[in-house]
């Protein structure tokens, strides 16, 4: 092995790092006592494993192909996200927000600038608020679109994910149009939005409305009554609405045990009391019902997007409070004192109120919620990330007590992890 | 605040003997470490289903207290938000695990020891949970720097890597 800059290679030996090693007294108590005996075996799945969705590991207990105890590690994509947006300022932190949850990054960003207007007290022009809402249900259908690909994939649908993909090229194409980026858009700011949608914004989206029900119905055709997919998944993995609720889960997890609870309906935000559409639930809290309440919200986030499309207004997209919000480029070349508000604020950015708030948001995945809090000064004291997947996936060992192996990975599929939203 | 959250919060005041705070519709109440356990169990029954967060905030050089740790609880039948802060002096930082009464906050607390190196005591499974097994320290805590790292060129790939910590064998 030669490392970069060396021309000698080193041996073997002198380049692996020290091995960290744990015993099975370490994990004792997670296991049954037939483990230690040698009766059950203890096997590794992940990280390096295609159906684990990024680098989930789980330690499991088997009994044969059955799954005693299922003992989630995760950790393996921790970024440190939470420190790194302590040493930034309010504007420059939300960078980092789209490297969170990487298949909800317009949501991450939503998330964001309501904690930070709500800190500081900003209000949002209306027409800010109808294109977040756009952009946020386009996001969660593109989402939605790679569960159900990937989720099909693992149980052996291998044509449903292409078309997922093929559909969620679309939904790309349309924030590449609006923010120049396919995936990390920082598009959506705290005070409203970047800047106004291109001319072309409307026809794109009005295009993807028209072709996409009919799509959702070919995935329907090829899933919903196909016996072999209805005996991978229906019965499997079952969870009630009260242990579901007890472990924090939230989102299509939560609704498909029974519980009506999306923050959408129950606590609005960004104008979403304005339209009209339904909350899936289904009683049943097994993989085929996650997959029919997934489904059934993709329709209504098409709903969604066409209301706030015909009643979108015309007028600003960015508050005009230029103590917190850069003024735009024009005013800058005539306006002293614009000027002096753009130099300050992306040289030393505003200083918040001393406090602290907590603000969420329905992201494709749950309750995503952000914790900021603020010591007066431009940079924020502390931000917690409540992401929904860390929650959701503790619901794991519940859900696979006494499945088979082949189930764990429908299981895996049916809570939609992101693993840059477990670990930060 | 809330006409339906008005009730369990001036219950929990008179039981806790605390006042609650409002900071932008978020009512908060300081509870003593010592009751909390028995607050958790108080505000699961009043309707609170779920714990939606905890975590915790450094207020270091301070140190008593040093740490707030927060907690979140949210009712979906009666639709109301709850939190709680609870203050942790800076020596020998412990909480008691409510693990027991919201399940959900076995991670979390793992998630606080391994951040914040706040013990949770009697807590089923107390192991690093993001960070690897054997790291040292407390990444969030304030008294732990923020590291970066020095991007290698050719011109100055041997200088730069005498420094790195980990680039020497």
């Amino acid at each position: 092995m030669v490392a970069l800059g060396e021309d000698k290679p080193r041996p073997y030996e002198e380049c692996m790092p020290d091995i960290f090693e744990i015993s099975i007294d370490d994990l004792k108590h997670l296991v049954s006592e037939r483990a230690v005996s040698g009766e059950t075996m203890l096997l590794n799945m992940g990280p390096q494993h295609p159906s684990t969705h990024g680098v989930l590991r789980l330690l499991l207990e088997l009994d044969g192909e059955i799954v005693v105890n299922c003992i989630p590690d995760i950790g393996f994509l921790h970024t440190g996200i939470e420190k790194n947006m302590e040493a930034k300022t309010y504007q420059k932190a939300e960078v980092m927000t789209d490297r969170l949850d990487y298949l909800n990054t317009v949501g991450n960003n939503l998330a964001y600038s309501m904690a930070v207007e709500k800190l500081v007290d900003l209000d949002v022009p209306a027409r800010a608020q109808s294109l977040r809402v756009i952009l946020c249900e386009l996001q969660r259908i593109a989402s939605h679109l790679i569960w159900l690909g990937t989720a099909a994939l693992d149980v052996a649908a291998m044509s449903t994910f292409l078309y997922c993909f093929r559909e969620r090229e679309d939904i790309l194409d349309i924030l590449e149009l609006v923010s120049g980026q396919r995936m990390m858009t920082t598009y959506i700011r705290p005070g409203g939005v970047w800047r106004d949608v291109p001319v072309e914004f409307e026809k794109a989206v009005r295009d993807f409305l028209k072709m996409m029900p009919k799509r959702v119905d070919q995935y329907e055709a090829l899933l919903t009554r196909n016996p072999l997919f209805l005996d991978r998944t229906l019965g499997i993995g079952k969870i009630s609405g009260a242990d579901a609720l007890n472990v924090g889960m939230t989102g299509p997890g939560l609704r498909a045990s029974g519980v009506n609870w999306d923050l959408r309906k129950a606590r609005p935000y960004a104008g979403y009391e304005q339209y009209e559409f339904e909350v899936p639930t289904r009683a049943e809290g097994d993989v085929y019902a996650r997959y029919l309440v997934r489904v059934q919200e993709m329709r209504e986030s098409l709903k969604i997007v066409e209301q706030a499309l015909d009643k979108m207004p015309l007028g600003p997209v960015r508050s005009n409070n230029h103590k917190f919000i850069p003024p735009p480029r024009s005013e800058i070349g005539v306006s002293m004192e614009a000027l002096i508000h753009h130099f300050k604020l992306w040289t030393e950015g505003f200083n918040a109120p001393k406090g602290f708030v907590y603000s969420a948001v329905e992201s494709p995945r749950g309750e995503l919620g952000v914790y900021l809090e603020s010591d007066g000064g431009p940079k924020p004291y502390r931000v917690h990330w409540r992401t929904p997947s860390f929650d959701n996936l503790q619901a794991m060992p519940l859900m696979t007590k006494g499945v088979f192996v082949a189930d764990l990975v429908a299981i895996i599929g049916s809570i939609d992890i992101v693993l840059g939203d477990v670990d930060r | 605040m809330d006409k339906k959250l008005q009730p369990i919060v001036e219950k929990l005041e008179k039981t806790f003997g605390v006042t609650a705070a409002e900071y932008r519709g978020d009512v908060t109440l300081v509870i003593a470490r010592e009751k909390i356990v028995a607050a958790c169990e108080q505000v699961k029954g009043l309707g609170f289903e779920m714990m939606s967060a905890m975590s915790a905030v450094d207020y270091w050089p301070e140190e008593n207290p040093r740490f707030h740790v927060l907690y979140l609880f949210t009712s979906t039948s009666k639709n109301l938000r709850l939190g709680f802060r609870v203050p942790v002096p800076g020596v020998n930082p412990t909480i008691p695990t409510v693990s027991h009464v919201y399940q959900n906050a076995n991670w979390r607390e793992r998630e606080l020891w391994d951040m914040f190196g706040i013990k949770a005591e009697g807590h089923p499974d107390l192991r690093r949970i993001l960070m690897p097994a054997d790291w040292e320290g407390h990444p969030l805590r304030k008294d732990y720097p923020l590291g970066y790292e020095e991007p290698q060129f050719t011109f100055n790939f041997q200088e730069i890597d005498l420094r790195k910590p980990y680039a020497k064998e």
